[in-house]
C-alpha cells in the first residue's frame, strides 16, 4: 500500500493541503464512529448482517481505517505554509455558498424570475465584469433559464410572496410561469 | 421482429424525438464548453426529467451522454483543453495537427472516429441482448451483492495513486446512504433527531453538491483566459475517409471501449489509454505519437465513444452502475419504477430495445449536426469561466430546489459542493463517494436477503455465478497487491 502513495508523491509535492484535508476528515470519522452506539440501534435475534448497525459501522471504519492509512503513506507529514495558504482558499470559497443561499432564500420572497434577475448580474458584477454585454448577457441568460425550465419544463418552483400582491389576472400568470 | 417494432413505436412518439434532438445537440454543446461537463449537466437535468415519461427522460439524459463526448473533442483539437476530462488524450495529437494548420483535418477525424466507436458499441449491445436476457435472470440477491462489492473494490483500485483515500470517499459514500430511517426495523441512524435526516440524504442533493455546485466554485474562483480560435474552411467528411485507412486501430479501440465499458468502475480512461497505447506499439510511425498522428485521434476517440453504450449493459441488465452517469440514471429508473436488473429484461425488453434504438438515432443526429454547424459551435468555447461558473451555480438551484422546495435541501448541496471543490483542488476522485452511495445502499439491500437464505459462508458462493465473481474479486486484490509490491520494489530500486 505504501507504493500506492508514493506514486500520490509526485503530485503531492505540488498539490499542498492534503494532511490537512485528511486529519479533517479522520477526525469526523472518529467523531461519528464514537457516536455508533447511541445513533444506531442492536436488535435482539436478527442476524449480523440484517443489524441497522451492521453498515454504519463497516462504512465508518472504512473510513477511519482508509483514512488513517492515507495519513500514514502521506510523504508530507509535518504542515507548511502552503498548506495553510491552501486552507485559506478553501475558506474564502465559502463565500459562493453564501451567495448561492442567498439566492435560495431570495426566491420564496420575490419569485424565481425576479431573483433570477437580481442575483446573476449581481454576481457577474462582484466577478469583476464591467461591460453591458456581460450584463446583458446575464439578464438574456435570465429569462431563458426561468422561460425554459419553469415555463416549459413546469419544474416546481412556488411562486414569490410578493406575486401575492399583483392584480389578480397578473398575478396567475406570474405563478404560473415566473 | 415484433420486439423492434414495439421499440419504434415507442421511438416513433414527437416528444421521444423532441428528447433526443434536445439531448445530442444539448451534450455536444455541454462537451464542447471546457469546465462544464456531461456530469454538471446530468445532475441539472435530473430533477426535470422527474415530470417527464421514462422513456423521455432517459433519452434526454442519454442524449446528453452520449454526445458529449463528441463535443469534447473541439476544445481539446483547438484550444488543447479537453472539453470533458475523456477527451484528455485527444489534446495529445489533435492540438499538434491545429498547430501545423489541420484542425479541420482532425476534427473531422475525431467526429468519424466517435462515430464509428459510438456505433459498434451499439451494434454490440444489440448483439449481446439475447444473451443478456438469459444470463441477467441467473443473478440473485448474492450474485447482485457480489458484483456491486466487484464494482465498487474496481473503482477504488482504478484510482492508481489514491487507492487508499479513494476506498475512504466511497466509505463516505456508503455512510451517508446509511442516513436516516433503515427499511426494515424502522429505526434512525445517525439523524441526531434532526427531522429532515430522518428521511436520509437525497443522492440528487449530493449529486448536485458535489458535481455541480463544486464545479460552479471551481469556476468562480478560477481566472478567464483569452483564447485563439482558427478559422475552420471546407468539408468534415474527409475523416471517415482517413478512418477507413486504418482499420485495425478502430477495431481494436471499438473492441476495448465495449470490453472496458461493460466492466464496472473501469469506463473511458482505460479503454482510451490501453488503445492509445495499442496504437502507438503497433504502428509504423510511432515516433509521430504525441505530434499529430492520426491513428492517436483515432484510438482515443473510437474507444471514449464506444464506452456509453456498454456502460448501460450492467445498469440494465444488473441494476449496477459502473460510473458516475450511469449511478445518475439509475436514480431516474427508480423514480418512474422501472427497476433495471434482470426483471426488466424479461418484462420490458421493448423498453430496453427502444432505448438502443435511440442511441442509434443519437449518434447519426449528432454527426449530422456537427457536420453542418462546427463552426458555429466553436464559439461556445470563448465563453469566459467565471461566467459559466455564475451560470452553473445559477442552474444548479433549479435543480436542488425543485426536487422538495426545500432550503436545508439547498443547504446540503451547499456543503457537498464545498466538500467536492476541497475535493477537485486537491485531485482527489469524486467518483467513488457517489458510487459508494449507489453500490452501498445495493449491497445493503442484497446482503441482507442473501444471507437469509445461506446457512454457512460457504454457502454464499455455492452457485456458479456467484463463485466466478466472489473469484474475480480475490484475483483483482490480488492484482492489485501485487502492482502495488512490484512498484515498490522498483521505487526501491531507483532510490539504490
Amino acid at each position: 500500500m505504501s507504493a500506492d502513495l508514493e506514486k500520490n508523491r509526485g503530485s503531492l509535492e505540488i498539490k499542498r493541503g492534503h494532511l490537512i484535508f485528511a486529519l479533517m476528515f479522520i477526525l469526523l470519522s472518529i467523531s461519528l464512529l464514537l457516536q455508533l452506539e447511541e445513533q444506531t440501534k442492536w436488535v435482539l435475534k436478527v442476524k449480523l448482517a440484517a443489524q441497522p448497525r451492521f453498515w454504519p459501522a463497516v462504512s465508518l471504519v472504512g473510513m477511519v481505517l482508509f483514512t488513517g492509512l492515507y495519513i500514514l503513506y502521506l510523504p508530507q507529514k509535518k504542515l507548511v505554509r502552503a498548506d495553510w495558504l491552501e486552507t485559506r482558499k478553501w475558506v474564502q470559497t465559502i463565500e459562493f455558498p453564501l451567495w448561492f443561499m442567498i439566492y435560495v432564500n431570495l426566491n420564496p420572497i420575490l419569485g424565481y424570475l425576479p431573483s433570477t434577475l437580481i442575483f446573476v448580474p449581481a454576481l457577474i458584477w462582484r466577478m469583476g465584469y464591467r461591460t453591458p454585454i456581460m450584463f446583458k448577457s446575464g439578464v438574456a441568460f435570465s429569462l431563458v433559464v426561468v422561460i425554459v425550465f419553469k415555463s416549459f419544463l413546469d419544474v416546481k418552483i412556488p411562486g414569490g410572496a410578493v406575486y401575492e400582491f399583483f392584480p389578480d389576472s397578473v398575478r396567475n400568470f406570474f405563478i404560473l410561469n415566473f | 421482429m415484433d420486439l423492434l417494432f414495439s421499440a419504434i413505436e415507442i421511438l416513433s412518439r414527437w416528444d421521444v424525438f423532441l428528447a433526443l434532438l434536445t439531448g445530442s445537440v444539448g451534450g455536444v454543446l455541454i462537451g464542447a464548453i471546457p469546465g462544464v461537463g456531461p456530469p454538471v449537466a446530468i445532475a441539472i437535468l435530473l430533477p426535470a426529467t422527474f415530470s417527464m415519461d421514462p422513456i423521455v427522460g432517459l433519452t434526454v439524459l442519454l442524449g446528453v451522454y452520449g454526445s458529449s463526448m463528441y463535443g469534447g473533442s473541439i476544445p481539446a483539437i483547438l484550444i488543447n483543453t479537453p472539453g470533458t476530462a475523456v477527451n484528455a488524450l485527444t489534446t495529445y495529437d489533435g492540438f499538434p495537427m491545429t498547430s501545423r494548420g489541420e484542425a479541420r483535418r482532425a476534427l473531422s477525424l475525431a467526429y468519424s472516429s466517435s462515430f464509428f466507436g459510438g456505433i459498434f458499441s451499439i451494434i454490440c449491445l444489440i448483439f449481446f441482448a439475447p444473451v443478456l436476457a438469459k444470463i441477467a435472470p441467473l443473478f440473485g440477491s448474492r450474485e447482485i451483492f457480489l458484483a456491486a462489492l466487484l464494482g465498487l473494490i474496481l473503482v477504488i483500485v482504478a484510482h492508481r495513486g489514491q487507492a487508499l483515500i479513494a476506498a475512504a470517499l466511497a466509505s463516505l459514500g456508503m455512510f451517508i446512504n446509511t442516513v436516516g430511517l433503515e427499511p426494515v426495523k424502522y429505526t434512525k441512524r445517525y439523524t441526531f433527531d434532526q427531522s429532515f435526516l430522518a428521511g436520509g440524504i437525497d443522492l440528487i442533493v449530493v449529486v448536485l453538491g458535489l458535481f455541480a455546485l463544486s464545479q460552479a466554485f471551481i469556476l468562480l474562483q478560477g481566472e478567464d483566459k483569452k483564447l485563439h480560435i482558427p478559422r475552420l474552411q471546407g468539408s468534415f467528411f474527409q475523416g471517415f475517409k482517413e478512418l477507413s485507412r486504418h482499420p485495425r486501430v478502430a477495431a481494436v479501440s471499438a473492441t476495448l471501449g465495449v470490453v472496458m465499458g461493460m466492466i464496472p468502475g473501469v469506463g473511458e480512461f482505460t479503454a482510451q489509454f490501453l488503445s492509445y497505447t495499442y496504437a502507438q506499439r503497433t504502428s509504423k510511425r510511432s515516433e509521430e505519437f504525441g505530434k499529430g498522428a492520426p491513428e492517436g485521434i483515432i484510438a482515443a476517440e473510437t474507444a471514449n465513444n464506444a464506452v456509453p453504450a456498454a456502460a448501460m449493459i450492467p445498469l440494465l441488465a444488473l441494476g449496477i452502475p459502473g460510473e458516475a452517469l450511469t449511478a445518475m440514471m439509475l436514480s431516474v429508473f427508480y423514480v418512474h419504477n422501472v427497476v433495471p436488473g434482470p426483471q426488466l429484461f424479461q418484462n420490458r425488453m421493448d423498453f430496453v430495445v427502444a432505448l438502443y434504438l435511440s442511441l442509434l438515432i443519437l449518434n447519426v443526429m449528432v454527426l449530422v449536426f456537427l457536420l453542418i454547424a462546427t463552426n458555429q459551435l466553436i464559439k461556445v468555447v470563448k465563453i469566459p469561466n467565471r461566467f459559466l461558473g455564475v451560470c452553473v451555480l445559477t442552474l444548479s438551484f433549479v435543480g436542488v430546489y425543485s426536487l422538495r422546495n426545500s432550503t436545508t435541501d439547498c443547504l446540503i448541496a451547499a456543503v457537498f459542493g464545498l466538500f467536492g471543490f476541497i475535493l477537485k483542488r486537491l485531485s482527489l476522485p469524486i467518483v467513488p463517494v457517489l458510487l459508494g452511495m449507489v453500490l452501498g445502499g445495493i449491497m445493503e439491500v442484497k446482503l441482507r436477503s442473501a444471507m437469509a437464505r445461506v446457512k454457512t459462508p460457504f454457502d454464499f458462493i455455492d452457485r456458479p455465478i456467484a463463485m466466478a465473481l466472489f473469484t474475480l474479486i480475490i484475483l483483482v486484490l490480488l492484482i492489485h497487491v501485487r502492482q502495488l509490491l512490484k512498484s515498490r520494489k522498483e521505487l526501491r530500486q531507483k532510490n539504490g
